[in-house]
């Protein structure tokens, strides 16, 4: 077993060695445009693209017409709100999210409604998740656009987006799905769950970095978005720019992957991370999983360790990556967004961890975490004055805190 | 957050944690900080007859830097008269840890904490005084 042990696969995933196998002739010697028409170097290329985004579709359920690649799920998310917004202005200008999506929807809709539109963040029940009745209830004759995660990158919980679908495609609201902690982990179909709009990233499926999909719908409705970048009409005009055919080849190879190994990797995966669970809450008292305990990725484990910050606990555990809700490992010094409009404290909130098990992780790894993570938490706790005075039986809540 | 050495140091083998006994007239208690903020200090100093610190104890809820801090505040307070104590300044423990910019707020805490316990402490000999 090698150190430090990778548990930060809901962050980005390493890239599959077949993956890189496919990729490596598109950085080497085959390297034409897929755009040139007029010779072979284009030809095989063009070929290379076309196979990558049939095995994405497939992976979806969409057609292969219906792929666009872009640079990553940022991007395809930023086409989405924005593309949809400005071709849809006639029609309204009213877009529906919720408080705890990705920056990448938050700081698009940000950015609408400084040019006309209005946005709804819907708040969160406690486990994270909006209800397909809150998103019809907040629909006005202006809604265009519904915007949600499939699963929430820190807390892993799972929209009811089939049942929300139903909503949209009642209201003829185009709905718009940040798939990026979701495709090539848990099934996706486009059609049943009514999605006109879906946003994907291969890094986060052992594909590589720096490129992405956007599902665009093409029939029932045909769904139109401006375009962000632009340029020499590439992408059918959805997103110019010569094609990044290694990343796209590489994110191809990574949807095959996953379409074929779903079921098994689900249920192992999945094994894992409860392992991790049921080991940690075996041995440690005082700790409380955040996010949805049944409706979630299955290889997200979110824990709060009561008295204990995220980040002294991050340093403790050296030998293991995993990220933290701790305003200390943020730049803004907030302690996480996501686990605040989900109602927990932050005083939990500093605490909180998040795992995320991968296609590599083995079980071996998860005893050595299991065992690192208890031993840092008592001896952090041993050093907390907040452990301690639980301890005597004093109502933390109760105290004159000193706040700075 | 990549650390320094000292902070490292002090975050895997600190120094002085504990508790002593709160209601020892000797003992003065500072906490500082708040859950919600992600960081409190207790810090104790145990103070002799001739107003020198004899020994201190420190228990901290924070990040690295925040523990690192106030285990050199008990390391530093220790032998010092107490206005020699209430004389180590915050910027003295940036200085010593390295700490970067957005972790001055530990030190500032640790200075807090210093400057409480010694508040605490003299309280407790008026009230002593009084009786």
């Amino acid at each position: 077993m090698r150190v430090p042990i990778y548990l930060d696969n809901n962050s980005t995933t390493p890239l599959d060695p077949r993956v890189l196998e496919a990729m490596m002739p598109y950085l080497t010697e085959k390297f034409g445009n897929a755009a040139s028409r007029s010779h072979s170097f284009g030809w095989e290329t063009e070929e290379a693209v076309e196979k990558a985004r049939a095995s994405i579709a497939k992976l979806i359920g969409a057609n292969p017409k219906e792929v666009v690649f872009t640079s990553g799920a940022t991007e395809s998310i930023n086409i989405a709100l924005k593309g949809a917004a400005e071709m849809y202005a006639e029609k309204g200008n009213h877009i529906i999210t919720a408080e705890t999506e990705h920056k990448a929807t938050l700081d698009s809709a940000k950015y609408l409604e400084k040019h006309g539109c209005t946005v709804t963040y819907l708040p969160v029940d406690k486990f994270g998740a909006v209800s397909a009745a809150q998103v019809k209830a907040a629909m006005t004759d202006k809604t265009i656009l519904v915007s949600l995660m499939h699963a929430n990158n820190e807390v892993g919980t799972i929209h009811p987006i089939e049942e929300i679908g139903k909503v949209t495609r009642e209201a003829g609201v185009l709905l718009h799905v940040d798939a990026a902690q979701t495709t090539g982990k848990i099934p996706i179909d486009v059609e049943k769950m009514g999605i006109d709009i879906l946003s994907i990233s291969a890094h986060k499926m052992y594909g590589p970095k720096g490129v992405g999909g956007l599902y665009v719908r093409r029939s029932n409705p045909r769904v139109r978005l401006s375009p962000v970048v632009h340029g020499g009409g590439h992408e059918r005009g959805f997103r110019s720019g010569t094609l990044n055919v290694p990343g796209i080849v590489g994110f191809g190879a990574a949807a095959e992957i996953c379409l074929n190994d779903m079921a098994t990797e689900i249920v192992r995966v999945q094994s894992l991370r409860d392992r991790l669970k049921e080991g940690l809450f075996a041995q440690l008292d005082e700790i409380f999983l955040n996010g949805d305990p049944i409706k979630r990725l299955p290889n997200n484990l979110n824990i709060s360790f009561a008295f204990v910050e995220g980040e002294a606990m991050m340093m403790g555990l050296k030998d293991v990556a995993v990220s933290s809700g701790s305003a200390c490992t943020s730049a803004s010094l907030e302690p996480s967004y996501v686990l605040k409009a989900m109602g927990i404290g932050e005083e939990l909130a500093h605490t909180s961890i998040r795992f995320g098990v991968g296609r590599f992780t083995t079980q071996e790894e998860i005893d050595f975490v299991i065992e690192k993570v208890v031993g840092v938490v008592k001896k952090l706790r041993d050093m907390s004055p907040l452990y301690e005075m639980a301890k005597e039986g004093i109502d933390l809540k109760s105290v004159q805190w000193t706040t700075h | 957050m990549a650390y320094g050495p000292k902070v490292i140091d002090h975050f895997n083998n600190p120094r002085n944690v504990g508790s002593f006994e709160k209601g020892d007239q000797s003992v003065g208690t500072g906490i500082v900080g708040a859950p919600e903020c992600g960081d409190v200090m207790k810090l104790q100093l145990k103070i002799n007859a001739q107003n020198i610190v004899e020994d201190a104890k420190f228990k901290t809820f924070g990040c690295g830097s925040a523990i690192a801090s106030s285990s050199l505040a008990t390391e530093w307070v220790k032998g010092k008269t107490v206005d020699e104590a209430l004389q180590i300044k915050n910027t003295d423990i940036v200085n010593e840890l390295s700490l970067p910019p957005v972790k001055i707020h530990c030190s500032v805490l640790a200075e807090d904490a210093i400057k409480a316990a010694i508040e605490d402490y003299k309280k407790k000999q008026q009230g002593s005084a009084q009786e």
